[in-house]
């Protein structure tokens, strides 16, 4: 289960907006074990595509260095689709490489609504899991 | 010579949970080669036919070894060399 402030999800849901019609991507860092997001992080996309994402290698290696720095770990991995629901595609799941992460998928297929879903992804086994959001 | 090598989550299976480890070498090459003899399967995880892995980010201090010389990239003793899976998918 992921709980998450309303005011990261916002932002979440913001950035995909943003970035639409190109994949958005970025972190919600935490204290380390804590399992609570508390640091929103938009990444830049460095594929710029509307259909991949891929974290910049070198701005991936100052926030996690900075992350660990500040006992912090990825709580949530989040990105976008653009013209398909937010459902991780193969090879989302297959390289996923955070096993402590949920990994957030929020679509923006449609202009008026738009779908914020949160998974586990473990050994390559995709597992939805139920959002609280918090006031 | 001792390069001091961070492991990530994902790949601290092959080091016995430990988040670094040490190892020697005077290219990055030589260096993989060294910690497989003590963490095997690691080298696999990084290298495929000769080369590092796509989705796979090595890193010289704070520097991409892609904008160095890759696996020839040459090491120094009290170097550290960072080792992150990429973050991508669709």
């Amino acid at each position: 289960m992921l709980t998450i402030p309303r005011d990261l999800q916002d932002k979440i849901v913001a950035h995909a907006r943003k970035d639409h019609p190109d994949e958005a991507c970025g972190v919600l860092a935490g204290p380390a074990g804590s399992d609570r997001p508390e640091r929103f992080i938009p990444m830049e996309n460095a594929e710029r595509s509307p259909t991949f994402y891929r974290f910049d290698s070198t701005e991936q290696f100052r926030v996690w260095r900075e992350m660990d720095d500040n006992d912090e770990e990825p709580i949530v991995i989040y990105h976008s689709h653009t013209a398909t629901e937010a459902y991780p595609s193969r090879t989302a799941i297959s390289y996923a490489s955070e096993p402590n992460a949920h990994y957030v998928l929020v679509s923006t297929r449609d202009e008026d609504t738009t779908e914020f879903r949160s998974y586990r992804i473990l050994d390559g086994e995709v597992t939805e899991e139920p959002v609280t959001v918090q006031e | 010579m001792a390069i001091e090598v961070r492991i990530p989550t994902i790949l601290r299976t092959y080091t016995g949970g430990a988040k670094q480890v040490e190892g020697t070498g005077s290219t990055l090459a030589e260096l993989l080669d060294d910690l497989e003899a003590r963490h095997a399967g690691l080298q696999a995880r990084l290298v495929d036919g000769g080369a590092l892995r796509r989705f796979v980010n090595v890193y010289l201090n704070d520097e991409d070894v892609r904008f160095l010389s890759g696996l020839d990239t040459p090491l120094k003793d009290g170097d550290t060399v960072t080792v992150l899976p990429a973050v991508a998918g669709g």
